[in-house]
């Protein structure tokens, strides 16, 4: 398996041109058009999920370590910055931010330990520990929540330097900005040699060793990056978008979700899949509910149609698994280079995608 | 077939519309965004309640015509019990005009929407649930608990086994399992229990059941042991007739189980089968159809054919009950609140108004054919309980049976220690404690 280690020095020009027209509409155009419902409803969950969904990837995708647990370090960050607002109320919210990343790293580093003998599903099943182990201790120890009596927790206003973010257009441009950093520093990161470590250890880890890359050091690195990302994620969906917490938000069913983002939708080893992936998952659903509501709301019960919905879904995504097991992303590369030859006689191969865990 | 039903509704409403030769003049209408939730493990508890409800806005909208002229509609959004489902729905309803109020029936949703529905200024009704601190209306001036909190849920409880005791003096030297959900949800009344053994001098003991509940054996085991007089449940789902069944096998008889609120309706015993006869729950409305407003909602909108309940054995079920008082408790403080601002659709604020001014004595709540459904409620701008009153009902292998009067809990006790809370939650958020019902509302 030959992969490229820097897979986007294909065609950075493109790339990047992309990205900044990108980044220009959802900065310039989006929080002035967008009503409230798109931009608190919509893209804010979208940006966190997508946040959490490019942390996993750094572990799944680029390490090949298959983790359950996500929704325990999503949890693991708002708590964490919850707690370091509320005791320690003289820190700024951009520190809160980044040490409450840090903790959920922390906690990451500590449930990656297994991922030293363990692999595969076994390491998945061990991964699940943090999953349970975390929902638990927030629900059995008050301290976390503050002692209020229901274990919900109200989330702080946004504020940054004396400037809150209050309305949905603020708080919008708040997620974006944290995103955008994240995932650009993730970036570089990848693209670095830890990077390239990263991705030997997914392709071959005896290989990786026999090359003398730091098995030890590298797989922890990882865990603890993608949980600083997770964690991040968590803060981001705790404070700008529910602006509440409570445990059982974050279960077992949320892992799965930020995984099949990657895995069936986005496709693995891809940060522009996991973009696209959470675009998927958060707004597909809502698109299939009030198209199914308009076109039938009046003749089905709502609880039947919600089923059918969950039916249509779970088909897709067979569907999508059988026609690109790459993801979404791989089919719109595809799409993409198509149209690019067409235009150009030869076709640069832009492909980021790589093949799956071994 | 209520696909067939519903189309041919349809189609005979899109025929009267095309035959009415003169439109209508726009008419008031005041709306009620439902956050619904009728797939999912809690669809039993959601189907009833939100079936309940519905169907009393049909009856008002059908007998009467809407609240004084004023026609009353809904809108479903599907939340499966999910916060981020909750609150989609919430951003995407909540521009719609003359809003009533919020009914979600879930607590994760009620805190999330808290701070919302105060900058949007529309009430927030959590019935017989919700966040227990939101009773106190200076700090909380849009969240209506209404019925019966947590605290006041456990006080009740206790008040019941004392009164079966023959007196609070009694409990003295009892002793009391209870046997708690492993959630927020379940571990919110520890503290309060633990108060009310102090003051009464009972034994308590608290044991967790972690989520889901569909292994008990263990902590059966040790209630055996403990050999209580009582086990109260507070139970959540599947946890509620696992409870009851392993009681049976460990041979602690059912009728010294009292279930808590959310481990009370037909659906937490009748897959307990023989296990849950002479279990006993509380309730803040009984069940049974032979209340007149059950009647006319049988007669008047299940006789047009538009019931909402699927199976129309479940009319007078628990949680369709709850629905039908909820719909009382709406419909009331829109009625009231156009008493002071005029019979048209109203703001958000001026229906808090109307909350706030719910007062139904017995003899209203006669008066709307509710005899012996509830007791009565008396929310005020401070209080927005309203001092429900609770009473208790037996599981008599079929139906539920009322054993008990209308029992007060002690809301003089619990007071101050709601209080406490929510100053807690006035200097967190730096909001203006109201000090009369005329205050101006303070924003978040």
């Amino acid at each position: 398996m030959a992969i490229p280690a820097s897979s986007k020095s294909s065609c950075p020009s493109a790339e990047t041109l992309w990205g900044a027209i990108v980044l220009m509409v959802a900065y310039g155009v989006v929080p002035f058009v967008g009503s409230d419902y798109l931009l608190d409803a919509v893209l804010t969950p979208f940006l966190a999920l997508a946040l959490a969904a490019v942390g996993l990837n750094v572990l799944t995708g680029y390490t090949g370590q298959v983790s359950l647990g996500s929704a325990a370090f999503l949890a693991v960050g708002a708590y964490a910055a919850y707690n370091l607002h509320l005791r320690i109320p003289s820190l700024p919210l951009l520190i809160d931010l980044v040490l409450a990343g840090g903790i959920a790293a922390a906690v990451g580093i500590l449930f990656g330990l297994p991922s030293l003998r363990l692999r595969g599903f076994y390491l998945a099943v061990s991964t699940l520990t943090a999953q349970f182990f975390v929902q638990w201790a927030l629900t059995k120890f008050g301290w976390f929540s503050n002692d209020n009596p229901s274990g919900v927790i109200d989330a702080p206003v946004l504020t940054i330097a004396g400037i809150s973010f209050t309305n949905a257009a603020e708080r919008y441009v708040f997620s974006l900005t944290i995103v955008v950093i994240s995932t650009l520093l993730t970036l570089r990161l990848l693209r670095s040699q830890s990077g390239r470590n990263f991705i030997a250890v997914r392709d071959h880890e005896v290989a990786a060793k026999v090359i003398g890359v730091p098995l030890l050091r590298t797989k922890l690195l990882a865990f603890g990056i993608s949980s600083f990302l997770i964690g991040v994620a968590g803060v981001l969906w705790a404070f700008a978008y529910l602006r509440t917490v409570e445990p059982a938000g974050f279960n077992l069913d949320r892992s799965f979700q930020i995984l099949f983002i990657i895995i069936i939708i986005g496709g693995l080893g891809s940060l522009r899949g996991s973009f696209i992936g959470a675009a998927f998952i958060v707004v597909f659903p809502l698109l299939l509910s009030r198209v199914g509501a308009a076109l039938l709301g009046s003749v089905f019960d709502s609880g039947i149609l919600e089923m059918s919905q969950r039916i249509v879904i779970g088909a897709l995504i067979i569907g999508f698994l059988i026609a690109e097991p790459r993801g979404l992303i791989a089919l719109w590369d595809r799409t993409w280079s198509t149209l690019w030859s067409a235009r150009r006689t030869a076709a640069p191969t832009c492909s980021l995608t790589q093949r799956s865990l071994q | 077939m209520s696909k067939l039903r519903r189309f041919k509704l349809i189609m005979g409403a899109v025929l009267a519309a095309g035959l009415a030769s003169t439109p209508a003049a726009h008419a008031d209408e005041q709306f009620f965004p439902l956050q619904s939730y009728r797939v999912g493990p809690y669809a039993a508890g959601g189907t009833g309640f939100f079936g309940g409800f519905i169907d009393y806005l049909n009856l008002i909208n059908i007998r009467d015509g809407g609240v004084n002229g004023v026609k009353l509609t809904w809108d479903e959004g599907e939340t499966q019990y999910e916060v981020e489902r909750g609150i989609e729905v919430y951003e995407r309803l909540k521009n719609r005009p003359g809003i009533a109020a919020w009914n979600p029936l879930s607590v994760g949703i009620a805190y999330a929407m808290i701070d919302r529905i105060t900058k949007d200024r529309v009430p927030l009704i959590t019935i017989n649930h919700g966040r227990t601190d939101s009773t106190d209306g200076r700090v909380f001036p849009y969240v209506f608990p209404l019925l019966l909190n947590p605290y006041s849920e456990t006080s009740g409880i206790i008040n019941y086994i004392a009164s079966r005791e023959g007196g609070p003096d009694k409990l003295n030297g009892k002793k009391i399992v209870v046997l708690y959900h492993g959630s927020p949800y379940g571990k919110e009344t520890i503290p309060i229990y633990k108060l009310l053994a102090d003051k009464y001098g009972f034994g308590l003991e608290q044991i967790e059941v972690p989520h889901p509940g569909n292994e008990q054996q263990s902590q059966w085991l040790s209630i055996r042991r403990e050999k209580p007089d009582y086990v109260v449940l507070r139970g959540w789902g599947v946890m509620n007739p696992v409870a009851l069944k392993t009681a049976q096998k460990v041979g602690f008889p059912a009728d010294h189980i009292i279930g808590n609120v959310w481990s009370n309706s037909e659906e937490d015993v009748i897959p307990a089968g023989d296990a849950a006869k002479g279990y006993i729950a509380i309730t803040t409305q009984a069940s049974g159809a032979e209340y007149p407003v059950l009647q006319e909602v049988i007669k008047t909108v299940y006789g047009a054919n538009k019931g909402n309940l699927d199976d129309k054995k479940r009319i007078g079920s628990v949680y369709h009950n709850l629905g039908i008082v909820n719909g009382i408790l709406n419909v009331e403080a829109v009625r009231i609140a156009q008493a002071k601002f005029g019979k048209r659709t109203l703001t958000g604020d001026e229906v808090r108004w109307g909350f706030e001014h719910l007062q139904l004595d017995p003899a209203r709540v006669e008066a709307l054919g509710a005899k012996g459904l509830f007791h009565s409620i008396n929310v005020t701008w401070n209080n927005h309980e309203g001092d429900g009153r609770v009473t208790f009902q037996q599981w008599d292998g079929s139906k539920w049976k009322v054993v008990s009067d209308w029992i007060a809990p002690d809301w003089a006790f619990l007071r101050p220690i709601i209080e406490k809370s929510s100053t807690a939650y006035a200097k967190e958020h730096g909001i203006k404690i109201r000090t009369s019902g005329d205050d101006p509302v303070s924003q978040w």
